[in-house]
């Protein structure tokens, strides 16, 4: 353990990167460039610092002590008065095996995300700025511990992804950047709603002794915390606990997305500059996921065993749908796009499972499709760039004129339909071994298999109207890849392929932590029984 | 005759305001060829008359108390730290609005006039101070056509300008009927009670022998008149034609200062009159005779759909930030149908904010039509690129009056979103959180304006002078600062809580 603030750190210096942004003259466009590179480098040491002190055995979930890197004191200290209680909000931040493989994400989709960057060529200051922005709302998501500071991370990315969109995006930009203002939202606006039900139904007990309302996501957990009429609280036979799960899993499903409520997304994708893509593929979704893993599953492990059935209906929809909908499309972005539905819904396939496996499977994938999907949206912003055309069928035989990047793309689409060695084939393998053992949703994840089939379909399809055939010749002269870009690439080729090969080192970070939800979910422990609390 | 000196002493700050408007009235006659004067002596006067009014923290008393018959011998108006906040609130806008004047082309072309314009605006706060501390029926009406006057004047002040006028006397008109409403309804419950004292209505109105009907229908024309200053649905509808025609600086301070002394009339008079008990958790109990609950539900939903719903399609922001400032209201009246202290702090809580982030807003919308002449939302178009230091406060102000973190608004409707969920009312929550909804539509499509569309020839460049940027950082600064550490406004809120009675 080190006693440095270094989550704090992590969190926040790319806020301090947008001040220092924020201070340069417009004009000095490379200073502002590498100014954010070397921030958005500065977090990938940090993450690998982070994982060189990682403690592997070590649980959090529910655990405050086996939290760790933990960070935690009084942001808001209102004392009370006679009706109105102490209101009290901790700044706390801490991960636990959920949360570091998405920490290491952020970190790393940020920084090829900057990368990618280079092209943007026009008010590159507010750019950068609003992105560092981003960055930091992305990275507390996945760091704090309490709901209230959780929610002020997630509502603080909606404003600077809107003009990331609105501003450096396509032709329909300002559409597709409204839309997706709204409807992330709506869903958190319910969020919000949960967050206050909750507030009110349990109390957390301080050190002299006294109970105060609290949003301490731990103490949520803990069903001894709850009050006896709190709306929430299941010792209230009249409690809306399950309408709060439904209303708090819109609000994550927006997000992810899961059907129906995924029409924002093939719109903000298309219209999104390629860094944005990335970034919105590679991070933003998981937080959606990772929202219903942190908060949802072991606050209402009650509901969430009545509901499991219909998240994995949800998750193949999801598979089947985005898959099929991706066979149609005749633009390769939102292809792209489409693929990300239908690879999403393993991640929901794989918690609804609600077994070890199942879960980790979802998280190992919510990390590799954010490296897999942030390369396919590369892929895509590098051909664009060069030909300025995203249309399936305007291209073919490009494979001879440009080798080492067909090599990259094949790599990247061999991973997303899941090709052994690469990174995708485990998660997707965990996911199905993980369903496919809860008798439940076992038919459901027979039918999802078809997902594979049909992902094998659209990916191999593409490629051949892109690289294989006749060479079109409208596109004789182009150019391979450049330095920066294999600076893009190689990084994630190479996560992509170790963690194919040697999965433990993902999974290693996260089986306890999966473990110890599982348990809980399962209700072979007592939390009230656990010291410390 | 202690008592008279007692009485006096207690209204201090309303004495102030009286002295500041006769002084202006006789500076305007004694400076009348060099009038530069006479904004300092209005600013010195709101100075001073805020330093009376935090005097007045944690003093409590009636005064002029009316008659030694009742046993219960309230007077015509209580001195409360409720009444010290509101006053406070009144204070600060209006010498934000003494700067927005002082900053304001459309005001400082009427350079020979100025006496009576900063006159009146002390005709507006005197009658507002009353209000706010009113507890006598007589004293009611009396306060609010003191202040209602004063403004039907300021909303045509620019009369050179026909919209001017008519806001005028839309206004005028739209007043003296809902006060007329009022006054019948105040005679009626006159006619029942034998009183106009408040504290004497709440025990005479317990007795059984009491006309429900009679009481309801007195009941509702009286709202009808404080609906009316609030702009509530569905008495709003001189708003928005006010607001556009209206002066800006007269428009701001309409919405705010004279929002928050109707707002403050309408809880005291709910409070003083109808409410018997109070329990250990801070919810109110109602006497039995008028069932407040659903209909203040009813015309707060209403409220705040009908602003929202209105504002998705105007084109003109000081109509768009009039039918925001509808919304509002609505928003507001939520805290006041929970009955409880908890309510009442959240409707503390967002008056606070609402201060900062609606006067900020047309802060800016005035500011660039010095410049542009208009406020017609094409004008901003690329506004961000020519002129960054407003366009950025003025997306904070949005996203603020759309309640989004990390900003002062989310504090603001947290707070009554709180106190709705503690009151169970999860439906009633649910109705107001999908209004925000909507209300980031319009909000963002300004923030649309101003950075997606590129700036074009036709686009102004603002830059405004030194003492307006402060004032714009002034007033963007808390709302931010706030958004991200709100103790020191709900520790203020918590402490103003008191009102007289019971």
């Amino acid at each position: 353990m080190i006693g440095f603030p270094i989550l704090s750190l992590i969190t926040f210096l790319p806020v301090l990167g947008m001040i220092i942004i924020l201070f340069l003259k417009k004009e000095q466009t490379a200073v502002i460039k590498y100014t954010a590179l070397a921030i958005t480098a500065l977090q990938v040491v940090l993450a690998l610092v982070l994982l060189m002190n990682y403690n592997y055995s070590a649980a959090g979930v529910y655990e405050e002590k086996s939290f760790q890197f933990i960070e935690k004191f009084r942001w808001i200290n209102i004392t009370g008065i006679s009706w109105l209680g102490t209101v009290k909000v901790d700044y706390f931040l801490g991960i636990d095996g959920l949360s570091m493989p998405m920490v290491i994400l952020t970190a790393l989709i940020s920084f090829i995300a900057t990368l990618s960057s280079w092209n943007i060529n026009h008010s590159l200051k507010g750019y950068f700025a609003l992105f560092l922005l981003l960055d930091t709302g992305m990275m507390g998501v996945f760091v704090s511990l309490d709901f209230f500071l959780f929610y002020i991370f997630w509502e603080l990315m909606l404003l600077p992804m809107y003009f990331l969109i609105g501003i450096w995006g396509g032709p329909r930009k300002e559409y597709a950047a409204i839309k997706f203002f709204i409807y992330t939202l709506f869903g958190s606006v319910f969020m919000l709603l949960v967050m206050i039900g909750l507030y009110f139904s349990a109390t957390e007990t301080l050190a002299d002794g006294s109970k105060v309302f609290t949003f301490n996501i731990l103490q949520l957990m803990n069903s001894a915390n709850y009050t006896a009429d709190g709306i929430l609280s299941s010792l209230n036979p009249n409690n809306m606990r399950f309408a709060a799960y439904i209303a708090l899993f819109v609000g994550f499903a927006i997000k992810i997305p899961m059907f129906p409520f995924h029409t924002w997304l093939p719109d903000a994708h298309v219209e999104a500059p390629t860094p944005i893509s990335v970034i919105l593929a590679g991070v933003l979704l998981k937080m959606g996921t990772y929202g219903i893993l942190r908060i949802s599953y072991p606050v209402f492990p009650d509901v969430t065993k009545q509901l499991m059935w219909w998240i994995a209906l949800f998750g193949v929809i999801n598979i089947i749908y985005g898959a099929l909908v991706a066979l149609a499309q005749k633009d390769f972005k939102k292809l792209i796009a489409y693929s990300s539905v239908s690879h999403m819904g393993y991640v929901l396939l794989g918690m609804a499972s609600l077994t070890s496996v199942g879960i980790n499977g979802a998280i190992f994938q919510m990390f590799n499709h954010g490296t897999i999907t942030a390369m396919l949206f590369l892929i895509v912003g590098v051909i664009y760039d060069r030909t300025h055309t995203r249309g399936l069928n305007d291209f073919g035989g490009l494979a001879s004129q440009l080798p080492i990047y067909t090599g990259f793309v094949t790599v990247a689409f061999f991973a997303a339909i899941g090709l052994p060695s690469m990174s995708g084939f485990i998660s997707e393998a965990f996911v199905f071994v993980g369903a496919f053992s809860i008798d439940a949703i076992r038919t459901l994840t027979i039918i999802s298999t078809l997902g594979i089939l049909l992902g094998a379909g659209y990916m191999l399809w593409t490629l051949q109207r892109i690289f294989f055939g006749p060479l079109n010749e409208k596109w004789a002269n182009l150019k391979d890849l450049e330095f920066r870009e294999y600076a893009m690439f190689i990084p994630l080729t190479i996560v992509i392929i170790f963690l194919g090969v040697y999965p433990s080192a993902m999974l290693n970070i996260m089986n306890t932590s999966v473990n110890s939800l599982v348990n809980l979910l399962s209700g072979n422990i007592n939390i009230t029984s656990i010291s410390g609390f | 005759m202690t008592n008279l000196y007692q009485s006096i002493l207690l209204i201090l700050p309303e004495i102030v305001v009286s002295s500041v408007l006769i002084i202006l009235v006789l500076s305007d006659l004694i400076f009348h060829k060099d009038k530069r004067v006479i904004p300092f002596i209005a600013g010195l006067g709101i100075i001073v008359t805020g330093a009376f009014v935090i005097n007045q923290f944690g003093i409590t008393g009636f005064a002029f108390q009316t008659s030694s018959q009742t046993v219960r011998n309230y007077g015509m108006m209580a001195i409360d730290s409720f009444g010290v906040f509101f006053k406070l609130i009144v204070t600060a806008s209006s010498l934000l609005i003494l700067f927005f004047s002082h900053a304001s082309n459309e005001i400082q072309k009427t350079k020979d006039r100025l006496g009576e314009y900063y006159a009146l605006i002390f005709g507006m706060i005197l009658g507002m101070f009353f209000m706010i501390s009113a507890t006598d029926m007589i004293l009611i009406y009396l306060s609010m056509e003191m202040m209602s006057l004063s403004s039907y004047v300021l909303a045509g002040f620019t009369k050179l300008r026909d919209r001017s006028s008519e806001a005028s006397l839309k206004y005028l008109i739209y007043g003296a009927v809902s006060s007329g409403l009022m006054l019948f309804g105040i005679s009626i419950v006159y006619g029942m009670t034998g009183s106009t004292n408040l504290y004497v209505i709440n025990s005479l109105i317990q007795a059984p022998q009491i006309n429900l009907f009679a009481l309801s229908f007195a009941i509702v024309l009286i709202f009808a008149g404080i609906g009316y200053k609030i702009s509530s649905a569905p008495f709003h509808f001189w708003t928005p034609d006010v607001y556009e025609g209206a002066p800006i600086t007269i428009t701001a301070f309409l919405s705010v200062a004279s929002k928050a002394a109707g707002f403050a009339l309408l809880i005291r008079f709910i409070k003083t009159t109808f409410v018997s008990y109070i329990d250990s958790n801070g919810s109110w109990t109602l006497i039995n005779v008028f069932d407040w609950k659903p209909i203040l539900i009813g015309i707060s939903i209403l409220t705040m759909t009908l602003g929202n719903f209105s504002a998705l399609w105007q084109d003109n922001l000081k109509r768009m930030l009039a039918y925001s400032s509808i919304a509002h209201a609505g928003y507001l009246l939520l805290g006041l149908v929970v009955f409880s202290n908890q309510g009442l702090i959240a409707i503390l809580i967002y008056f606070i904010v609402y201060l900062l982030m609606n006067l900020g807003a047309f802060l800016i919308v005035m500011l660039v039509a010095n410049k542009t002449g208009s406020e017609e939302i094409d004008d901003y178009n690329g506004l961000g690129y020519t002129s960054p230091l407003l366009a950025v406060s003025f997306a904070i102000f949005l996203i603020s009056l759309t309640g989004l973190p990390p900003t002062a608004g989310f504090i603001g409707k947290l707070y009554l979103f709180i106190a709705l969920v503690d009151a169970k009312m999860i439906f009633v929550a649910v109705i107001a959180l999908l209004n925000s909804v909507v209300s980031l539509y319009y909000y963002i499509r300004v923030l649309k304006h101003m950075y997606l569309v590129k700036p074009t020839e036709s686009t102004a460049t603002v830059v405004p002078s030194l003492n307006n940027r402060i004032l714009v950082l002034a007033l963007a600064a808390p709302v931010l600062i706030f958004g991200i550490y709100f103790a020191p406004i709900v520790d203020l809120a918590k402490n103003c809580l008191v009102i007289l009675g019971l």
